[in-house]
């Protein structure tokens, strides 16, 4: 019987490293420009149409198809918060949530509109189908190691851009101070659309793991949207390291639910997260 | 009189004249349109809700259905389960809208502006997927009201159209006097200092965070008993229907944004162009949706206080006057 449960664990724990990925770029472009893209779980799932029509109109491999979405994320990032995002950011709160939140409804009714509400995926091949045996029934898929090694990864990498790299300390400059670091030369505008790009390679990366992990649909958006939300609140605000913890808590708080029922899987992570916001609201690892 | 005084008389009289009307409604129009402006006046309560909370306490609720759903779950156990009486079970859903919102405030209320708004939203998500857990309410898939409850507000159909048309009315009339009186008070004033600089509000002595936990308790009886309503007027519970974020929240957003956010007009116009919208986009199904979305971010990019912002250019004065005038200075 505690097989069952270990085995219950070791799958959330999996789970969390594609929610960290859900989570990275939300928290990146929470953390530097202050507001939350509504649309974040949006954009996950039309970069996972995208993937759909890359790997079976063009017959792309879904590696492949994955690396060429990453540099159109990036430029969808950039131009979306140049030339929108960035003409109500800054003013008033409330224009971002409510501009985001309109793309967040356009995305979900025209990807409706576009391919229907059936459920689809993006075929894996031989990496979906692959076990990695521990003995004692206990297996992992091996797809969902190599998320969870990406998922680490990504959160290294961006912690690496954000905190040894030029574009990194601008980016945190920015952050910390708009006014401060127009007044030093830096062009706040230029840096918030760069730290929107790479928020959408993230996405773009999230969204090359979860198509070929789960189905997904036009309406999949807001879900996605709510994981990585709880995930960057869990794991607490700004800090990389602590939206991995985060994945693991929600991954593992739903695996476990699951096992109970499976109607608990997302009532469990949910109610794990409200617990840690009534108990511990800084988060469970804190930046500062 | 200048020109643009004239113009708003005109229009205060065609709203006091359009309010005359509502009122003996059930009297002039037939079954079709009262079952149509029985809707307005639900969706009406939610959008002056929205925008009370989003345009002036600064809670971008994104969770709003959650207060909908509990009240027409409450109504339906208190009718339907416990065979209290329907008219008593209306205030009474309203109650244990209040009760939830208290808990559902403490934690979200931990969170700031955006952080807040999703924080709303998964409040909303339990709420929903805990009423899918109760098997006398129907489980996932939900139940029809019973019949008996639908007689009790009138035996003939025109009556009945009528009676719940009525309690709606009210509802929406309470509210909105609500709101105008909150606006027009001590706290009123506060919130829309809080609007306008919320800061510069909490440095001239503003209590914003009293000002911020009476909206968001003051709204959700309006949003529970709207629940009701909106149940009578469905005959049915069910978790993705009764607590339905499209409807709910996704459509009011857009309205209150359409309409003018942060006015007290912006509601009830928007509220009225998504119904004009709806009356002949009403067969496009997810293209209503798309052209919504984006006519509202083309509004806030343009105006963002919204079509009653884009009125106000031309007008001198409010539709329905707010805002305390200081004495002219004496010369």
């Amino acid at each position: 019987m505690a097989g069952v449960w270990i085995n219950q664990i070791l799958q959330g724990i999996l789970l969390g490293g594609l929610y960290t990925m859900f989570a990275t770029g939300l928290s990146l472009s929470a953390g530097v420009m202050r507001f939350v893209n509504i649309a974040h779980g949006d954009f996950i799932v039309l970069a996972c149409f995208l993937l759909l029509i890359l790997t079976t109109s063009l017959g792309l491999n879904p590696i492949v198809a994955t690396l060429v979405i990453l540099p159109v994320a990036f430029a969808v990032g950039f131009g979306l918060q140049r030339f929108l995002l960035q003409r109500v950011v800054g003013e008033n709160v409330l224009l971002v949530i409510l501009v985001t939140f309109g793309l967040s409804i356009i995305i979900e009714n025209g990807l409706l509109e576009g391919f229907g509400a059936d459920p689809q995926k993006v075929a894996g091949g031989w990496m979906e189908t692959a076990t990695i045996g521990l003995g004692g029934g206990i297996n992992m898929g091996l797809f969902q190691v190599v998320t969870f090694v990406a998922a680490v990864a990504v959160v290294a990498a961006l912690d690496l851009v954000l905190y040894r790299t030029g574009i990194g300390a601008k980016i945190r400059a920015v952050s910390d101070d708009v006014a401060a670091a127009d007044l030093i030369g830096l062009s706040s505008v230029r840096i918030y659309a760069v730290a929107m790009g790479i928020s959408f390679v993230t996405i773009g990366i999230a969204a090359g793991f979860m198509s070929i992990w789960t189905d997904f649909d036009p309406a999949s958006g807001p879900t996605r949207l709510l994981i990585a939300f709880e995930v960057i609140v869990l794991g607490g605000l700004g800090s990389m390291w602590g939206s991995l913890m985060g994945g693991i808590v929600l991954g593992v708080a739903q695996s476990v639910g699951a096992q109970f029922d499976i109607a608990w899987q997302m009532l469990a992570g949910h109610l794990v997260f409200l617990i840690v916001l009534a108990v511990r609201p800084q988060g469970l690892f804190p930046k500062y | 009189m200048t020109a643009p005084t004239l113009t708003l008389n005109a229009l205060r009289a065609a709203f006091a004249v359009a309010l005359v009307v509502l009122a003996v409604a059930p009297f002039v129009f037939g079954a079709t349109e009262i079952v149509l402006l029985t809707e307005f006046m639900s969706m009406l309560v939610l959008a002056i809700m929205w925008n009370l909370l989003a345009g002036y306490a600064d809670i971008v609720t994104v969770g709003q259905h959650a207060f909908v759903g509990v009240g027409a779950y409450a109504f339906f156990g208190f009718a339907a389960l416990a065979n209290l009486d329907p008219y008593l079970s209306i205030p009474l859903a309203g109650i244990v809208a209040f009760v939830i919102a208290v808990p559902a405030m403490a934690l979200v209320f931990r969170l700031r502006t955006a952080y807040l708004a999703i924080g709303t939203w998964v409040v909303a998500e339990v709420l929903m997927l805990g009423a899918g857990k109760l098997e006398a309410f129907g489980g996932g898939s939900g139940t029809s009201l019973p019949i008996s409850i639908v007689l009790s507000f009138g035996h003939a159909r025109d009556d009945r159209l009528a009676a719940i048309y009525w309690l709606a009315f009210a509802l929406a009339a309470i509210a909105l006097a609500a709101a105008y009186f909150l606006l027009r008070s001590r706290i009123g004033i506060g919130l829309t200092a809080m609007r306008d600089n919320e800061e510069g509000a909490a440095a001239v002595g503003v209590n914003i965070t009293r000002a911020r936990i009476l909206c968001f308790l003051g709204a959700a009886p309006f949003l529970g008993m709207a629940g009701a309503i909106i149940t009578l007027q469905k005959l049915r519970i069910a978790p993705p229907a009764s607590f339905s974020i499209t409807d709910w929240t996704v459509f009011i957003i857009f309205n209150v944004v359409i309409g003018g956010i942060g006015s007290f007009e912006g509601p009830i116009i928007g509220t009225v162009v998504y119904f004009v919208l709806r009356q002949y986009l009403g067969e496009l199904g997810t293209w209503n949706l798309i052209l919504l979305g984006t006519f509202s971010i083309g509004i806030i990019l343009v105006e963002k206080r919204g079509l009653w912002g884009l009125c106000r250019r031309f007008l001198a004065d409010d539709l329905i006057p707010i805002a305390h005038k200081p004495a002219a200075p004496k010369t």
